[in-house]
Protein backbone atom coordinates (compact mmCIF):
# COMPACT_ATOMS: atom_id res chain seq x y z
CA UNK A 1 0.00 0.00 0.00
CA UNK A 2 2.72 2.15 1.35
CA UNK A 3 4.91 1.35 -2.11
CA UNK A 4 2.05 2.05 -4.80
CA UNK A 5 1.30 5.44 -2.67
CA UNK A 6 5.11 6.12 -3.37
CA UNK A 7 4.45 4.96 -6.89
CA UNK A 8 1.27 7.35 -7.71
CA UNK A 9 3.15 10.33 -6.31
CA UNK A 10 6.12 9.66 -7.95
CA UNK A 11 3.98 9.30 -11.27
CA UNK A 12 2.14 12.38 -10.45
CA UNK A 13 5.89 14.10 -9.98
CA UNK A 14 6.37 13.24 -13.15
CA UNK A 15 3.20 14.68 -14.97
CA UNK A 16 4.17 18.12 -12.97
CA UNK A 17 7.37 17.66 -13.98
CA UNK A 18 7.07 17.07 -17.84
CA UNK A 19 4.35 20.16 -17.65
CA UNK A 20 6.16 22.60 -16.26
CA UNK A 21 8.63 21.75 -18.95
CA UNK A 22 6.05 23.10 -21.62
CA UNK A 23 7.29 26.48 -22.27
CA UNK A 24 3.81 27.89 -22.45
CA UNK A 25 2.69 26.48 -18.68
CA UNK A 26 6.06 27.64 -17.24
CA UNK A 27 5.72 31.09 -18.90
CA UNK A 28 2.21 31.59 -17.05
CA UNK A 29 4.05 30.14 -13.47
CA UNK A 30 6.71 32.65 -13.85
CA UNK A 31 4.17 35.67 -14.67
CA UNK A 32 2.44 34.88 -12.23
CA UNK A 33 3.34 36.57 -9.13
CA UNK A 34 3.70 39.64 -10.92
CA UNK A 35 0.90 39.48 -13.12
CA UNK A 36 -1.55 39.33 -9.62
CA UNK A 37 0.34 42.58 -8.06
CA UNK A 38 0.87 44.22 -11.32
CA UNK A 39 -3.42 43.82 -12.30
CA UNK A 40 -4.27 45.26 -8.65
CA UNK A 41 -1.78 48.16 -9.02
CA UNK A 42 -1.78 49.06 -12.49
CA UNK A 43 -3.26 47.85 -14.72
CA UNK A 44 -7.07 48.39 -13.14
CA UNK A 45 -5.90 52.23 -11.96
CA UNK A 46 -4.47 52.32 -15.51
CA UNK A 47 -8.24 51.61 -17.14
CA UNK A 48 -10.02 53.61 -14.26
CA UNK A 49 -7.57 56.51 -15.18
CA UNK A 50 -8.24 55.83 -19.12
CA UNK A 51 -12.10 55.61 -18.75
CA UNK A 52 -12.24 59.34 -17.24
CA UNK A 53 -11.28 60.68 -19.82
CA UNK A 54 -14.45 59.67 -22.04
CA UNK A 55 -16.20 61.34 -19.12
CA UNK A 56 -18.27 64.43 -17.80
CA UNK A 57 -17.55 64.02 -14.64
CA UNK A 58 -15.53 61.53 -12.09
CA UNK A 59 -18.02 61.13 -9.98
CA UNK A 60 -21.49 59.68 -11.39
CA UNK A 61 -20.22 60.70 -14.89
CA UNK A 62 -22.06 60.15 -18.10
CA UNK A 63 -20.09 58.78 -21.24
CA UNK A 64 -19.46 61.44 -23.56
CA UNK A 65 -17.75 60.30 -25.90
CA UNK A 66 -14.69 62.23 -27.51
CA UNK A 67 -15.99 65.61 -26.03
CA UNK A 68 -12.82 65.81 -23.63
CA UNK A 69 -10.25 65.33 -26.48
CA UNK A 70 -12.20 67.56 -29.02
CA UNK A 71 -11.77 70.57 -25.80
CA UNK A 72 -8.50 69.66 -25.18
CA UNK A 73 -6.96 70.09 -28.89
CA UNK A 74 -8.84 73.20 -29.29
CA UNK A 75 -7.21 74.87 -25.89
CA UNK A 76 -4.10 76.92 -26.94
CA UNK A 77 -2.63 76.04 -23.34
CA UNK A 78 -2.67 72.08 -24.40
CA UNK A 79 -1.85 73.08 -27.63
CA UNK A 80 1.24 74.99 -26.48
CA UNK A 81 2.22 72.27 -23.68
CA UNK A 82 2.59 69.93 -26.45
CA UNK A 83 4.73 72.09 -28.68
CA UNK A 84 7.15 73.14 -25.67
CA UNK A 85 7.39 69.04 -24.80
CA UNK A 86 7.99 67.49 -27.76
CA UNK A 87 10.47 70.24 -28.66
CA UNK A 88 11.85 69.55 -25.37
CA UNK A 89 12.20 66.11 -25.87
CA UNK A 90 13.29 66.12 -28.94
CA UNK A 91 16.43 68.18 -28.47
CA UNK A 92 17.52 66.62 -24.95
CA UNK A 93 16.42 62.98 -25.45
CA UNK A 94 18.97 62.73 -28.16
CA UNK A 95 21.75 64.83 -26.58
CA UNK A 96 21.70 62.88 -23.28
CA UNK A 97 21.75 59.34 -25.32
CA UNK A 98 24.49 60.45 -27.69
CA UNK A 99 26.42 61.78 -24.09
CA UNK A 100 25.85 59.14 -22.18
CA UNK A 101 26.65 56.85 -24.59
CA UNK A 102 30.44 58.67 -24.87
CA UNK A 103 30.90 58.61 -21.04
CA UNK A 104 29.91 54.91 -20.51
CA UNK A 105 32.46 53.62 -23.51
CA UNK A 106 34.96 55.86 -21.98
CA UNK A 107 34.28 54.75 -18.13
CA UNK A 108 34.23 50.96 -19.50
CA UNK A 109 37.73 51.50 -21.13
CA UNK A 110 40.91 51.75 -18.86
CA UNK A 111 41.12 55.09 -17.19
CA UNK A 112 43.21 55.78 -13.85
CA UNK A 113 41.20 56.31 -10.71
CA UNK A 114 38.15 54.17 -13.06
CA UNK A 115 35.93 53.66 -9.86
CA UNK A 116 35.93 57.21 -7.88
CA UNK A 117 34.92 58.65 -11.79
CA UNK A 118 32.09 56.25 -12.29
CA UNK A 119 30.80 57.04 -9.01
CA UNK A 120 31.57 60.82 -9.64
CA UNK A 121 28.89 60.31 -13.23
CA UNK A 122 25.97 58.34 -11.23
CA UNK A 123 25.97 60.96 -7.71
CA UNK A 124 23.80 63.84 -9.65
CA UNK A 125 20.84 61.31 -9.34
CA UNK A 126 20.81 61.85 -5.75
CA UNK A 127 20.50 65.17 -4.62
CA UNK A 128 17.83 66.02 -2.90
CA UNK A 129 14.76 68.13 -4.51
CA UNK A 130 15.68 71.26 -2.27
CA UNK A 131 19.45 70.95 -2.90
CA UNK A 132 19.00 71.33 -6.65
CA UNK A 133 16.49 73.96 -6.66
CA UNK A 134 18.69 76.30 -3.86
CA UNK A 135 21.71 75.90 -6.48
CA UNK A 136 19.99 76.44 -9.60
CA UNK A 137 19.03 79.88 -7.68
CA UNK A 138 22.57 80.57 -6.61
CA UNK A 139 23.41 79.63 -10.66
CA UNK A 140 20.61 81.44 -12.26
CA UNK A 141 18.80 83.84 -10.69
CA UNK A 142 18.65 87.50 -11.98
CA UNK A 143 21.94 88.46 -8.89
CA UNK A 144 22.95 84.50 -9.09
CA UNK A 145 26.67 83.38 -10.13
CA UNK A 146 26.37 83.14 -13.28
CA UNK A 147 25.14 86.54 -14.32
CA UNK A 148 28.23 87.72 -11.35
CA UNK A 149 30.51 86.07 -13.76
CA UNK A 150 28.82 87.24 -16.78
CA UNK A 151 29.40 90.74 -15.61
CA UNK A 152 32.83 90.38 -14.27
CA UNK A 153 33.63 89.65 -18.06
CA UNK A 154 31.80 92.68 -18.95
CA UNK A 155 29.21 91.04 -20.52
CA UNK A 156 25.26 91.40 -20.33
CA UNK A 157 23.36 89.50 -17.76
CA UNK A 158 21.05 86.67 -18.37
CA UNK A 159 17.48 86.43 -16.80
CA UNK A 160 17.75 83.02 -17.00
CA UNK A 161 14.78 81.99 -15.65
CA UNK A 162 12.54 84.39 -17.81
CA UNK A 163 13.16 84.43 -21.22
CA UNK A 164 13.95 81.69 -24.00
CA UNK A 165 17.11 81.25 -22.05
CA UNK A 166 14.67 79.18 -19.78
CA UNK A 167 14.24 76.52 -22.27
CA UNK A 168 17.85 75.34 -22.62
CA UNK A 169 18.22 76.02 -18.57
CA UNK A 170 16.06 73.47 -17.96
CA UNK A 171 18.02 71.12 -20.64
CA UNK A 172 21.09 71.38 -19.09
CA UNK A 173 19.36 70.25 -15.33
CA UNK A 174 17.75 67.64 -17.23
CA UNK A 175 21.26 66.19 -18.74
CA UNK A 176 22.95 66.93 -15.17
CA UNK A 177 20.35 64.84 -13.68
CA UNK A 178 19.65 61.79 -16.18
CA UNK A 179 23.46 61.22 -17.61
CA UNK A 180 24.14 59.22 -14.55
CA UNK A 181 20.88 57.17 -15.17
CA UNK A 182 21.74 55.99 -18.75
CA UNK A 183 25.61 55.78 -17.83
CA UNK A 184 24.56 52.86 -15.08
CA UNK A 185 22.37 51.06 -17.69
CA UNK A 186 25.00 51.14 -20.78
CA UNK A 187 27.79 50.36 -18.77
CA UNK A 188 25.48 47.19 -17.62
CA UNK A 189 24.57 46.70 -21.03
CA UNK A 190 28.35 47.02 -22.00
CA UNK A 191 29.67 44.02 -19.83
CA UNK A 192 26.63 41.36 -21.86
CA UNK A 193 28.78 41.60 -25.14
CA UNK A 194 31.44 38.95 -24.59
CA UNK A 195 35.20 39.58 -25.05
CA UNK A 196 35.91 37.29 -27.31
CA UNK A 197 33.83 39.28 -30.21
CA UNK A 198 36.12 41.81 -29.97
CA UNK A 199 39.06 39.80 -30.56
CA UNK A 200 38.01 37.56 -33.40
CA UNK A 201 37.38 41.08 -35.15
CA UNK A 202 40.68 42.18 -34.60
CA UNK A 203 42.31 39.29 -36.18
CA UNK A 204 40.06 39.71 -38.70
CA UNK A 205 41.23 43.11 -39.19
CA UNK A 206 38.59 45.35 -38.13
CA UNK A 207 39.39 48.86 -36.77
CA UNK A 208 38.13 50.27 -33.93
CA UNK A 209 35.35 52.37 -35.71
CA UNK A 210 34.07 48.98 -37.36
CA UNK A 211 34.14 47.26 -34.21
CA UNK A 212 32.53 49.95 -32.44
CA UNK A 213 29.74 49.81 -35.18
CA UNK A 214 29.19 46.28 -36.02
CA UNK A 215 29.52 45.21 -32.60
CA UNK A 216 29.09 47.13 -29.67
CA UNK A 217 26.24 49.19 -30.86
CA UNK A 218 24.71 46.01 -32.30
CA UNK A 219 24.79 44.03 -29.18
CA UNK A 220 23.85 47.04 -27.00
CA UNK A 221 20.74 47.24 -28.85
CA UNK A 222 18.30 45.68 -26.29
CA UNK A 223 20.08 47.95 -23.89
CA UNK A 224 19.42 51.14 -26.01
CA UNK A 225 16.05 50.70 -26.61
CA UNK A 226 15.32 50.47 -22.71
CA UNK A 227 17.37 53.90 -22.26
CA UNK A 228 15.86 55.53 -25.02
CA UNK A 229 12.44 54.67 -23.62
CA UNK A 230 12.90 55.39 -19.88
CA UNK A 231 15.53 58.98 -21.20
CA UNK A 232 11.65 60.39 -22.59
CA UNK A 233 10.10 59.27 -19.17
CA UNK A 234 12.35 60.79 -17.10
CA UNK A 235 12.48 63.71 -19.44
CA UNK A 236 9.01 64.59 -17.57
CA UNK A 237 10.38 64.58 -14.06
CA UNK A 238 12.54 67.58 -14.62
CA UNK A 239 8.62 69.13 -13.78
CA UNK A 240 9.63 68.50 -10.19
CA UNK A 241 12.71 71.07 -10.20
CA UNK A 242 11.10 73.59 -12.75
CA UNK A 243 7.90 73.68 -10.87
CA UNK A 244 9.51 74.62 -7.51
CA UNK A 245 11.55 77.19 -9.50
CA UNK A 246 9.10 78.84 -11.47
CA UNK A 247 5.59 77.76 -10.01
CA UNK A 248 2.72 76.55 -12.07
CA UNK A 249 3.03 79.22 -15.01
CA UNK A 250 6.31 79.64 -16.10
CA UNK A 251 7.80 81.50 -18.73
CA UNK A 252 5.97 80.69 -21.80
CA UNK A 253 8.84 78.44 -23.37
CA UNK A 254 9.34 75.97 -20.92
CA UNK A 255 5.47 75.43 -20.19
CA UNK A 256 4.84 71.84 -20.18
CA UNK A 257 2.78 68.88 -20.59
CA UNK A 258 3.46 68.44 -17.01
CA UNK A 259 2.49 72.01 -16.05
CA UNK A 260 -0.90 71.42 -17.65
CA UNK A 261 -1.54 68.71 -16.36
CA UNK A 262 -0.74 69.60 -12.78
CA UNK A 263 -2.73 72.49 -13.51
CA UNK A 264 -5.72 70.66 -14.52
CA UNK A 265 -5.19 68.17 -11.19
CA UNK A 266 -5.17 71.45 -9.65
CA UNK A 267 -8.38 72.59 -10.42
CA UNK A 268 -9.73 69.03 -10.31
CA UNK A 269 -10.30 69.25 -13.93
CA UNK A 270 -9.41 64.55 -13.65
CA UNK A 271 -11.22 64.43 -17.42
CA UNK A 272 -9.00 66.94 -18.73
CA UNK A 273 -6.04 65.65 -17.52
CA UNK A 274 -6.99 62.20 -18.37
CA UNK A 275 -7.32 63.19 -21.75
CA UNK A 276 -4.35 64.84 -22.23
CA UNK A 277 -2.22 62.10 -20.76
CA UNK A 278 -3.82 59.28 -23.16
CA UNK A 279 -2.63 61.62 -25.83
CA UNK A 280 0.56 61.99 -24.61
CA UNK A 281 0.91 58.44 -23.69
CA UNK A 282 -0.16 57.33 -27.18
CA UNK A 283 2.34 59.63 -28.91
CA UNK A 284 5.03 58.03 -27.06
CA UNK A 285 3.54 54.53 -27.54
CA UNK A 286 4.24 55.56 -31.37
CA UNK A 287 7.72 55.85 -30.59
CA UNK A 288 7.88 52.89 -28.37
CA UNK A 289 6.02 50.25 -31.22
CA UNK A 290 8.35 52.08 -33.49
CA UNK A 291 11.51 50.67 -31.51
CA UNK A 292 10.39 47.42 -30.41
CA UNK A 293 9.29 46.99 -34.17
CA UNK A 294 13.74 47.15 -35.03
CA UNK A 295 14.09 45.03 -31.37
CA UNK A 296 12.26 42.18 -33.49
CA UNK A 297 14.68 42.75 -36.32
CA UNK A 298 17.35 42.67 -34.03
CA UNK A 299 16.10 39.06 -32.54
CA UNK A 300 15.30 37.06 -35.90
CA UNK A 301 18.98 38.18 -36.71
CA UNK A 302 20.54 36.60 -33.52
CA UNK A 303 19.25 33.95 -33.98
CA UNK B 1 53.97 52.50 -28.01
CA UNK B 2 54.20 52.18 -24.34
CA UNK B 3 54.31 55.98 -24.22
CA UNK B 4 51.46 56.58 -26.74
CA UNK B 5 49.07 54.33 -24.54
CA UNK B 6 49.85 55.93 -21.12
CA UNK B 7 49.55 59.57 -22.52
CA UNK B 8 45.97 58.30 -23.95
CA UNK B 9 45.42 56.64 -20.74
CA UNK B 10 46.24 60.10 -19.07
CA UNK B 11 44.71 62.25 -21.24
CA UNK B 12 41.03 60.27 -21.35
CA UNK B 13 41.57 60.55 -17.33
CA UNK B 14 42.02 64.28 -17.46
CA UNK B 15 39.10 64.73 -20.14
CA UNK B 16 36.79 62.36 -17.96
CA UNK B 17 37.91 64.35 -14.49
CA UNK B 18 37.23 67.72 -15.75
CA UNK B 19 33.37 66.74 -16.96
CA UNK B 20 33.15 64.99 -13.39
CA UNK B 21 34.33 68.11 -11.92
CA UNK B 22 31.08 69.95 -13.52
CA UNK B 23 28.69 67.04 -12.65
CA UNK B 24 30.17 67.03 -8.75
CA UNK B 25 29.67 70.72 -8.72
CA UNK B 26 26.18 71.22 -7.07
CA UNK B 27 27.34 68.26 -4.74
CA UNK B 28 30.62 70.01 -3.75
CA UNK B 29 28.75 73.26 -2.92
CA UNK B 30 26.04 71.23 -0.35
CA UNK B 31 28.95 69.80 1.31
CA UNK B 32 30.88 73.33 1.64
CA UNK B 33 27.16 74.51 2.87
CA UNK B 34 26.71 71.69 5.02
CA UNK B 35 30.31 72.89 7.17
CA UNK B 36 29.05 76.58 7.09
CA UNK B 37 27.22 78.55 9.89
CA UNK B 38 23.35 79.84 9.24
CA UNK B 39 24.65 83.54 9.26
CA UNK B 40 27.10 83.22 6.83
CA UNK B 41 25.15 81.77 4.28
CA UNK B 42 22.16 84.33 4.60
CA UNK B 43 25.09 87.14 3.89
CA UNK B 44 26.27 85.00 0.98
CA UNK B 45 22.58 83.99 -0.70
CA UNK B 46 20.88 87.18 0.31
CA UNK B 47 20.59 88.72 -2.75
CA UNK B 48 18.77 85.82 -4.62
CA UNK B 49 15.28 86.91 -5.82
CA UNK B 50 16.31 90.41 -5.40
CA UNK B 51 15.62 92.60 -7.83
CA UNK B 52 17.66 95.66 -7.81
CA UNK B 53 20.53 96.40 -10.14
CA UNK B 54 24.27 95.84 -10.11
CA UNK B 55 25.65 98.06 -7.78
CA UNK B 56 22.70 99.64 -5.99
CA UNK B 57 24.59 100.43 -2.62
CA UNK B 58 25.90 97.18 -1.49
CA UNK B 59 29.15 95.64 -2.25
CA UNK B 60 28.15 93.26 -4.09
CA UNK B 61 24.95 92.84 -5.18
CA UNK B 62 25.48 88.89 -6.48
CA UNK B 63 24.79 85.84 -4.84
CA UNK B 64 28.75 84.99 -3.48
CA UNK B 65 29.53 81.57 -4.51
CA UNK B 66 31.52 80.15 -1.56
CA UNK B 67 33.62 77.20 -1.96
CA UNK B 68 35.62 77.92 1.51
CA UNK B 69 33.32 78.56 4.29
CA UNK B 70 34.88 81.19 6.74
CA UNK B 71 34.75 79.26 9.76
CA UNK B 72 34.07 75.42 9.43
CA UNK B 73 32.12 74.07 11.65
CA UNK B 74 30.04 70.65 12.20
CA UNK B 75 26.99 72.56 14.15
CA UNK B 76 24.95 71.21 11.15
CA UNK B 77 26.11 67.75 11.34
CA UNK B 78 25.75 68.05 15.07
CA UNK B 79 22.03 68.98 15.54
CA UNK B 80 20.64 66.39 12.50
CA UNK B 81 22.79 63.44 14.00
CA UNK B 82 22.14 64.06 17.63
CA UNK B 83 20.25 67.15 18.83
CA UNK B 84 17.32 66.25 16.55
CA UNK B 85 16.48 62.66 15.70
CA UNK B 86 13.69 63.27 13.84
CA UNK B 87 16.27 63.39 10.87
CA UNK B 88 17.17 60.05 11.62
CA UNK B 89 13.83 58.94 12.62
CA UNK B 90 13.40 59.38 8.83
CA UNK B 91 16.34 58.45 7.01
CA UNK B 92 15.35 54.94 8.61
CA UNK B 93 11.74 55.42 7.28
CA UNK B 94 13.63 55.78 4.19
CA UNK B 95 15.54 52.49 4.53
CA UNK B 96 12.48 51.08 5.62
CA UNK B 97 10.47 51.64 2.30
CA UNK B 98 13.26 51.28 0.19
CA UNK B 99 14.83 48.05 0.98
CA UNK B 100 11.43 45.71 0.74
CA UNK B 101 10.64 47.26 -2.52
CA UNK B 102 14.30 46.75 -4.19
CA UNK B 103 14.32 43.03 -2.50
CA UNK B 104 10.95 42.24 -3.86
CA UNK B 105 11.04 44.02 -7.10
CA UNK B 106 13.86 42.14 -8.52
CA UNK B 107 12.70 38.68 -7.46
CA UNK B 108 9.18 39.26 -8.77
CA UNK B 109 10.45 41.21 -12.22
CA UNK B 110 13.38 38.59 -12.90
CA UNK B 111 11.02 35.82 -12.77
CA UNK B 112 8.40 37.41 -15.09
CA UNK B 113 11.47 38.71 -17.37
CA UNK B 114 12.53 35.42 -18.13
CA UNK B 115 8.67 34.30 -19.04
CA UNK B 116 8.79 37.69 -21.41
CA UNK B 117 12.31 37.37 -22.90
CA UNK B 118 12.99 33.52 -23.07
CA UNK B 119 10.03 31.62 -22.92
CA UNK B 120 7.35 31.38 -25.79
CA UNK B 121 3.86 31.65 -25.26
CA UNK B 122 0.49 33.21 -27.14
CA UNK B 123 0.06 36.92 -26.43
CA UNK B 124 3.47 37.23 -25.03
CA UNK B 125 4.38 40.45 -26.73
CA UNK B 126 0.91 41.93 -26.57
CA UNK B 127 1.34 41.59 -22.73
CA UNK B 128 4.50 43.36 -22.47
CA UNK B 129 3.41 46.26 -24.45
CA UNK B 130 0.56 46.59 -21.55
CA UNK B 131 3.12 46.27 -19.22
CA UNK B 132 5.02 49.74 -20.86
CA UNK B 133 2.72 51.19 -21.37
CA UNK B 134 1.18 51.76 -18.00
CA UNK B 135 4.71 52.91 -17.39
CA UNK B 136 4.41 55.77 -19.67
CA UNK B 137 1.53 57.02 -17.75
CA UNK B 138 2.03 60.17 -15.77
CA UNK B 139 1.34 59.68 -12.18
CA UNK B 140 -1.64 62.38 -11.55
CA UNK B 141 -3.79 60.16 -14.06
CA UNK B 142 -3.22 56.98 -11.74
CA UNK B 143 -3.21 58.88 -8.51
CA UNK B 144 -7.46 58.79 -7.93
CA UNK B 145 -7.49 55.20 -9.04
CA UNK B 146 -4.60 54.22 -6.39
CA UNK B 147 -6.10 55.75 -4.42
CA UNK B 148 -9.17 53.92 -4.23
CA UNK B 149 -7.28 50.97 -4.45
CA UNK B 150 -5.66 51.86 -1.05
CA UNK B 151 -8.44 52.61 0.45
CA UNK B 152 -10.20 49.65 -0.68
CA UNK B 153 -7.06 47.32 0.36
CA UNK B 154 -7.15 49.08 3.81
CA UNK B 155 -2.98 50.34 2.93
CA UNK B 156 -4.16 54.13 4.04
CA UNK B 157 -1.66 55.31 6.31
CA UNK B 158 0.67 51.96 6.16
CA UNK B 159 4.01 51.77 4.44
CA UNK B 160 2.48 49.14 2.74
CA UNK B 161 0.76 51.67 0.46
CA UNK B 162 4.00 52.33 -0.81
CA UNK B 163 5.63 49.17 -0.63
CA UNK B 164 3.17 46.89 -2.78
CA UNK B 165 2.95 48.86 -5.87
CA UNK B 166 6.88 49.38 -5.35
CA UNK B 167 7.27 45.40 -5.81
CA UNK B 168 4.88 44.50 -8.62
CA UNK B 169 6.37 47.86 -11.01
CA UNK B 170 6.93 47.05 -14.52
CA UNK B 171 10.55 49.06 -14.29
CA UNK B 172 11.93 45.95 -13.24
CA UNK B 173 10.01 43.53 -15.53
CA UNK B 174 10.91 45.73 -18.59
CA UNK B 175 15.20 45.90 -17.95
CA UNK B 176 15.68 42.49 -16.82
CA UNK B 177 13.81 41.29 -19.77
CA UNK B 178 16.42 43.38 -22.06
CA UNK B 179 19.45 41.79 -20.59
CA UNK B 180 17.52 38.51 -20.89
CA UNK B 181 17.12 39.17 -24.64
CA UNK B 182 20.52 38.05 -25.93
CA UNK B 183 20.92 34.87 -23.93
CA UNK B 184 21.71 32.27 -26.58
CA UNK B 185 18.65 29.55 -26.44
CA UNK B 186 21.28 26.96 -26.80
CA UNK B 187 22.16 27.53 -23.68
CA UNK B 188 18.57 27.21 -22.63
CA UNK B 189 17.96 23.75 -25.20
CA UNK B 190 21.25 22.49 -24.03
CA UNK B 191 20.14 22.47 -20.22
CA UNK B 192 16.89 21.37 -21.05
CA UNK B 193 18.55 18.27 -22.92
CA UNK B 194 20.62 17.33 -19.81
CA UNK B 195 17.36 17.42 -17.57
CA UNK B 196 17.27 21.03 -16.14
CA UNK B 197 13.65 22.33 -15.36
CA UNK B 198 12.93 25.78 -15.75
CA UNK B 199 13.74 26.79 -12.41
CA UNK B 200 16.65 25.19 -12.68
CA UNK B 201 17.51 26.94 -16.03
CA UNK B 202 16.62 29.97 -14.16
CA UNK B 203 18.68 30.05 -10.93
CA UNK B 204 21.57 28.22 -12.29
CA UNK B 205 22.16 30.06 -16.22
CA UNK B 206 19.84 33.23 -16.61
CA UNK B 207 20.64 35.28 -13.08
CA UNK B 208 24.51 34.27 -13.52
CA UNK B 209 24.32 35.66 -16.80
CA UNK B 210 22.44 39.02 -16.01
CA UNK B 211 24.65 40.19 -12.66
CA UNK B 212 25.63 43.29 -14.00
CA UNK B 213 22.03 43.86 -15.56
CA UNK B 214 20.85 42.90 -11.38
CA UNK B 215 23.50 45.09 -10.15
CA UNK B 216 22.27 48.20 -12.12
CA UNK B 217 18.51 47.56 -11.63
CA UNK B 218 19.21 47.82 -7.71
CA UNK B 219 20.89 50.63 -8.07
CA UNK B 220 18.36 52.31 -10.35
CA UNK B 221 15.11 51.05 -8.20
CA UNK B 222 17.59 52.52 -5.16
CA UNK B 223 17.69 55.69 -6.72
CA UNK B 224 13.94 55.70 -7.86
CA UNK B 225 12.21 55.26 -4.78
CA UNK B 226 15.00 56.71 -2.56
CA UNK B 227 13.80 60.24 -3.86
CA UNK B 228 10.01 59.30 -4.14
CA UNK B 229 8.21 62.69 -3.09
CA UNK B 230 4.95 62.49 -4.45
CA UNK B 231 3.58 58.51 -2.79
CA UNK B 232 4.69 59.16 0.66
CA UNK B 233 3.33 62.68 0.82
CA UNK B 234 -0.59 60.98 -0.14
CA UNK B 235 -0.47 57.58 1.18
CA UNK B 236 1.28 58.69 4.35
CA UNK B 237 -0.45 61.03 6.57
CA UNK B 238 1.67 60.92 9.78
CA UNK B 239 5.04 63.14 9.23
CA UNK B 240 6.69 60.88 11.80
CA UNK B 241 6.19 57.88 9.03
CA UNK B 242 7.58 60.04 6.07
CA UNK B 243 10.96 59.26 4.35
CA UNK B 244 13.80 62.13 3.92
CA UNK B 245 13.16 62.77 0.67
CA UNK B 246 10.00 64.43 1.75
CA UNK B 247 11.40 66.59 3.96
CA UNK B 248 14.35 67.06 1.57
CA UNK B 249 11.91 68.26 -1.09
CA UNK B 250 10.56 71.17 0.71
CA UNK B 251 12.93 74.40 0.21
CA UNK B 252 11.51 76.00 3.57
CA UNK B 253 13.13 73.57 5.79
CA UNK B 254 15.40 75.01 8.23
CA UNK B 255 18.46 75.93 5.65
CA UNK B 256 21.01 75.90 8.43
CA UNK B 257 20.39 72.08 8.58
CA UNK B 258 19.42 71.00 5.62
CA UNK B 259 22.59 70.31 3.80
CA UNK B 260 23.84 68.43 6.38
CA UNK B 261 20.79 66.59 6.68
CA UNK B 262 21.04 66.64 2.62
CA UNK B 263 24.66 64.64 2.77
CA UNK B 264 22.95 62.50 5.56
CA UNK B 265 20.51 61.37 2.72
CA UNK B 266 23.39 61.05 -0.26
CA UNK B 267 25.76 58.59 1.23
CA UNK B 268 23.71 55.50 1.30
CA UNK B 269 24.04 55.78 -2.79
CA UNK B 270 27.84 56.23 -2.67
CA UNK B 271 28.25 53.51 -0.38
CA UNK B 272 25.66 51.30 -2.52
CA UNK B 273 27.28 52.22 -5.82
CA UNK B 274 31.14 51.78 -4.70
CA UNK B 275 29.92 47.96 -3.80
CA UNK B 276 27.41 47.40 -6.77
CA UNK B 277 29.92 48.39 -8.98
CA UNK B 278 32.36 45.47 -8.80
CA UNK B 279 29.46 43.88 -10.81
CA UNK B 280 30.46 46.40 -14.21
CA UNK B 281 33.56 44.78 -14.18
CA UNK B 282 33.72 41.43 -14.00
CA UNK B 283 31.40 40.88 -17.06
CA UNK B 284 30.34 37.28 -18.47
CA UNK B 285 31.49 34.95 -20.28
CA UNK B 286 29.80 33.82 -23.24
CA UNK B 287 32.42 31.28 -25.06
CA UNK B 288 31.45 27.96 -25.93
CA UNK B 289 28.58 28.34 -27.82
CA UNK B 290 27.47 30.92 -30.03
CA UNK B 291 24.61 32.20 -31.13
Amino acid sequence: MKKWGFCHAYTWKIKVAGWLRRDAAAAWLFLAPSGAGFALFFLIPFAMGTMYSFMDSVVDGHYTGLDNYRELLQSGSFRKAAANTAYFSAVSVPLNLTLSLIFALLLNGNLYLRKWLRTAYVLPLVVPVASIVLIWQMLFDWNGSLNAWLSAFGLERVDWMKTDAARNVIIVVYLWKNIGYNVILLLAGLQRIPKDYYETAQIEGAGRLRQFGSITLVYLTPTMIFVVIMSIINSFKVFRETYLIAGDYPHDSIYMMQHYMYNMFASLDIQKLTAAANLMVVGILLIVMGLFALERRYRQFME
Amino acid sequence: MQVVKLLQKSSLTFFMFVIAVLLLFPIVITFTNSLMTEQEMGINYGPIGELIQAGGGKTNPYANLKLLPDRVTLEQYGRVLISSPVYLTMFWNSVGLVVPIIAGQTAVAALAAYAFGKLRFRGRDRLFLVYVLTMLMPFQVTLVPNYIMADKLGLLNSPYAIILPGVFGAFGVFMLRQFMLDIPYAYIEAAKMDGAGHLRIFFKIIVPMIKPGLAALIILLFVDYWNMVEQPLIFLDDPLRQPLSVYLSRISGEPGIAYAASMLYMAPMVLLFLYAETYFIEGIQLSGIKG
